[in-house]
């Protein structure tokens, strides 16, 4: 069987990156005024990656991260999920509460709570710029954290994208602060199906 | 320093004595060792999913736990092992997230447990010692020399079965 995701076309590549890149614009600008820093971002990458590659984008499966995840609903349903290198959690989260940086070593039930509010307020912003493009209604779940090695978090999404293929189609972008302490990887994951759903809604469908 | 054999998600390596066959970073995946203690032979899979005969895209049977585990031990026999004697020790299966309406999506570490389980006892290779369920990511290394099963999490600490 060939995989859908296998057939994409250069403008139809094009077209998931440009999404992309005004989600994650607009994310990165929810980001920026919540922790009053400049936020640089990546162009997005768009990947169709052999599943057990996926690990690899954020340093490997065994690379500590802190994951919030989210499900989207709707007719396009997919994950979203933003992965940050612990550090970077830790760093996060002394900057939302005011702490000095480098103050914490570990996440308590406020922390987490914090954490996962970004992941729900980058979600939205995300998925209201998707919305625009593609005329469908799609809406985040309650976002779930965990930290833990980057492939066990990202064994969960990939395992619903295994039950259809052997290929993940990736949207990435990769966030920066200004200075050293806070970077991440946002990604979007749509189910198999709603790839064409996605592309159909926004005219590149072949 | 011993040969060590690495297994990314959906596949699966066999080796022998004094090789290490490791994977890193098991969530709701799980990893099936298998060992014949005389001839050391063994083999470790990381299988995604429960099922092939419930997924549209089967065509890697590495990613099932209903065919990773007959074909690793056929590849096992033709590397020498001996059917009988070969016992399987199986790690992870997490629920990562929790989520309140938990769907059976996000049970699949569950239900990649139990499947596992059911195929090993199909197959008639007894199971030695297990360390699946909560909700964190393991790494797993078989070492070929003793069998031993080392499992490593990041708060947990590590053992070995």
């Amino acid at each position: 069987m060939c995989e859908e995701i296998l057939n994409l076309s250069v403008l139809q590549l094009d077209a998931l990156r440009e999404i992309g890149n005004v989600g994650a614009g607009n994310a990165a600008t929810a980001l920026s005024q919540i922790i009053n820093r400049k936020i640089d971002m990546t162009v997005p990458k768009v990947s169709i990656l052999p599943l057990g590659d996926v690990p690899d984008v954020v340093g490997g499966p065994d690379a500590m991260v802190a994951g919030v995840y989210l499900r989207v609903y709707g007719p396009a349903p997919g994950s979203i999920l933003f992965l940050m290198p612990r550090e970077s959690a830790f760093y996060l989260v002394d900057m939302l509460m005011g702490r000095e940086q480098g103050f914490t070593t570990s996440l308590n039930s406020m922390d987490e709570s914090a954490l996962m509010e970004i992941g729900n307020i980058l979600a939205g912003a995300y998925l209201n710029s998707l919305s625009f493009f593609t005329k469908l209604t799609l809406l985040p779940s309650i976002p779930a954290l965990a930290m833990d090695m980057a492939g066990a978090i990202l064994s969960v999404i990939l395992s619903q994208i295994g039950t259809m293929g052997d290929h993940a189609l990736v949207i990435e972008t990769e966030f920066t602060t200004e200075f050293e302490g806070v970077k991440g990887h946002f990604f979007l994951i749509p189910d198999p199906g709603s790839l064409s759903i996605i592309l159909s809604a926004i005219g590149v469908k072949e | 320093m011993a040969e060590l054999i690495k297994v990314g998600m959906a596949d699966y390596k066999i080796g022998s004595n004094p090789a290490s066959i490791i994977s890193y970073g098991l969530g709701s995946c799980v990893g099936i060792a298998l060992f014949d203690p005389v001839t050391k032979v063994g083999g470790l899979a990381h299988i995604m999913l429960p099922d092939s005969t419930q997924a549209r895209s089967a065509e890697n049977p590495a990613k099932f736990a209903d065919t990773a585990i007959p074909k690793m031990l056929d590849d096992m026999l033709r590397a020498g092992a001996v059917r009988t004697r070969i016992t399987a020790k199986i790690a992870g299966g997490a629920q990562m997230f929790k989520f309140a309406n938990a769907t059976d999506i996000m049970r699949v570490g569950e239900r990649n447990a139990e499947s596992v389980k059911n195929v090993l006892k199909k197959l008639g290779l007894q199971l030695l010692a297990e360390d699946t369920g909560g909700n964190y990511g393991r790494t797993v290394e078989l070492k070929l020399e003793s069998g031993l099963y080392r499992i490593k999490t990041i708060d947990k600490g590590e053992k070995e079965l």
